[in-house]
């Protein structure tokens, strides 16, 4: 219960909030703005003029296609990957209490809490001990480690909310343990799974640090993008592209919110 | 559902559902043993085989890893240049944290207490977005605002307060030749990047302050920033220790910021990718490595005491 009075913001803590806000969307919005600048050479602002003209070069260029499919490549195995080891990690936890149960949550979480620095360096010495080369398998291998906790997480918090009673109905009904999981637990927690399996294809899309390590040759879009950060050489193309990076993670953000949000944790909140 | 009902318990896999349906120790070994192997021999693995190699030496000779057990490259993490680099990052990791938690506050605040609705979706969008925005993209966009000829130059010239700028950029050590080659850009990027980390927990927190508690305070006569001190803030607190634990770790732990807007001097992440890369010592990026998690495992025991793990 809240008095009439206190359900009023002072005018100070409105404007605090809201320049917070601002502080975070501000500079993402900068980026649309340059993506039509017609300057090349400078991040000079204001831009001297508008064009639609570098989309369709950054759209023909080879380097930045190649990349593309070798990220979406990457993202989506390593999020299929992630959501059967997630959800069978998921349905052990949640269904029955056994030793050791505590530690399996710590240990699907230390991939995604140590800095991905370590996690990559670890990977990339483990590779070189056993002599296995750099390819795109070393980088699915990687993403799809710290993938495995996003889906963990949305389905634990579903498979809770799935009572048991509802599957033993289904047994007592004479269905057999595929049909139960096919017909009552996989409905009850496909919302869940799909959002989780959105945030580890976002999150796999988007990471550099762990990839920097583990891939050789291979260059996925944000590998593509810290090269020219560290060595601008094509700066209407990167803005370019960066637009388009945030428009393939935010959809399936958006999405994962919209499934979930009706429940009592919704996702991302664990990035 | 009538499939379901019809269908008798036939075929191979049937049987091997019903089996394994009604031994639990089975089926939860089944469904344990792919993802926990995984975990442990991909992930533990490599970070045992990680923390092995910092236990090697490097042959300043030849250049190549010395497979025996020695605590010298443990010994060269003491050297000065090191210990600047560790400091370093301490030091900017602290900063960090606080300007994150000062400025996270009244995000939180508003949001948990305040807004209602259409407008607490859209709150909590407006900081989810900017979290799971592409982290490259967020320092991109900071190239382009801190850049000399960027939007803060502009701002700050036609506001004729270009003098304020360069007496920023004039003090030792922290300003430099422009703000995206300073400490001071390295710092306002890393906040902008890990301050979502700080909003969430402390938000969670605040949420859980119950409503009676601050009536009962004003009941008492408490005016509304005695309440603030002695109720909202220590029942907030472990949402900020919470917070505190992502936005300290992911400074540590971050070595492109640094490299992308800062000066050349080095933070421990790019320490350990010279090693490791270009240098080729493996043993120093490992036992580099090790500093991080030395430092996350005490931040974490101290965390947990304040019962930080709560509010997560």
């Amino acid at each position: 219960m809240r008095s009439d009075k206190e359900s009023q913001a002072p005018v100070w803590l409105k404007l605090a909030a809201a320049g917070g806000l601002a502080f975070l969307h501000l500079p993402i919005l900068l980026i649309f703005l340059y993506a039509f600048t017609t300057e090349d050479k400078s991040y000079v602002f204001p831009p001297p003029g508008l064009t639609t003209q570098w989309f369709a070069i950054a759209w023909n260029r080879p380097d930045v296609r190649e990349a593309l499919w070798l990220s979406v490549k990457v993202a989506s195995i390593a999020t299929i990957i992630a959501m059967v080891l997630g959800t069978m990690l998921a349905a052990a936890v949640s269904r029955s209490k056994f030793f050791g149960r505590e530690t399996i949550s710590l240990l699907v979480i230390l991939p995604i809490a140590l800095p991905g620095i370590i996690t990559g360096i670890s990977l990339r010495s483990a590779f070189g001990l056993m002599d296995i080369p750099f390819s795109i398998w070393t980088v699915i291998l990687g993403h799809a480690t710290f993938c495995i906790v996003v889906v963990y997480n949305n389905a634990v918090a579903r498979f809770r909310r799935v009572s048991g009673s509802l599957i033993e109905a289904s047994m007592d009904l004479g269905a057999d343990g595929f049909q139960t999981f096919r017909h009552v637990i996989l409905p009850n927690i496909s919302t869940a799974l799909l959002a989780g399996g959105m945030l580890a294809f976002a999150l796999s899309f988007d990471e550099v640090i762990v990839t920097t390590f583990t891939s050789g040759q291979q260059q996925t879009l944000p590998i593509w993008m810290l090269e020219e950060l560290v060595r601008p050489r094509q700066r209407p193309v990167t803005n370019v592209v960066a637009i388009a990076v945030v428009i393939v993670t935010l959809i399936p953000i958006l999405a994962a919110f919209y499934l979930t949000r009706d429940g009592d944790q919704v996702a991302g909140q664990g990035k | 559902m009538s499939a379901v009902l019809n269908s008798g318990n036939q075929g191979v896999t049937g049987r091997l559902a019903d089996r394994l349906w009604r031994q639990p120790p089975v089926l939860l070994l089944s469904l344990l043993a792919l993802p926990l192997g995984w975990l442990i021999i991909v992930y533990i693995g490599s970070l045992v085989a990680l923390l092995w190699q910092s236990f090697y030496s490097i042959d300043e000779m030849s250049g190549l890893v010395v497979p025996e057990f020695t605590l010298k490259t443990y010994g060269e993490l003491f050297t000065p240049s090191n210990l600047d680099i560790i400091l370093r990052t301490l030091l900017m990791s602290a900063a960090v944290t606080v300007a994150c938690a000062i400025l996270a506050f009244p995000i939180a605040y508003f949001a948990a207490r305040y807004a209602k609705g259409k407008w607490k979706a859209l709150f909590y969008l407006g900081v989810m977005m900017p979290l799971w925005s592409s982290y490259l993209v967020k320092v991109y966009a900071w190239k382009l605002i801190l850049a000399k000829e960027g939007i803060v130059t502009w701002i700050f010239a036609k506001l004729h307060l270009t003098f304020l700028l360069d007496a920023l950029l004039s003090v030792p050590v922290i300003g430099g030749n422009s703000l995206s080659i300073s400490y001071i850009g390295t710092f306002l990027v890393f906040v902008y990047v890990w301050i979502p980390f700080m909003i969430l927990p402390v938000q969670a927190a605040l949420e859980r302050v119950p409503g009676n508690l601050i009536e009962a305070s004003a009941d008492l006569g408490a005016n509304s920033s005695q309440t603030f001190r002695n109720v909202i803030f220590p029942l907030a607190l472990p949402g900020i220790v919470a917070g505190s634990i992502f936005t300290f770790s992911l400074t540590m732990g971050d070595y492109i910021i640094p490299q992308i807007i800062g000066s050349s001097r080095l933070f421990i992440g790019q320490a350990v990718y010279a090693q490791q890369g270009t240098a080729g010592n493996i043993p120093l990026a490992a036992a580099l490595t090790v500093v991080p998690v030395v430092i996350m495992g005490i931040y974490l025991t101290v965390a947990k005491r304040m019962g930080a793990f709560d509010a997560l």
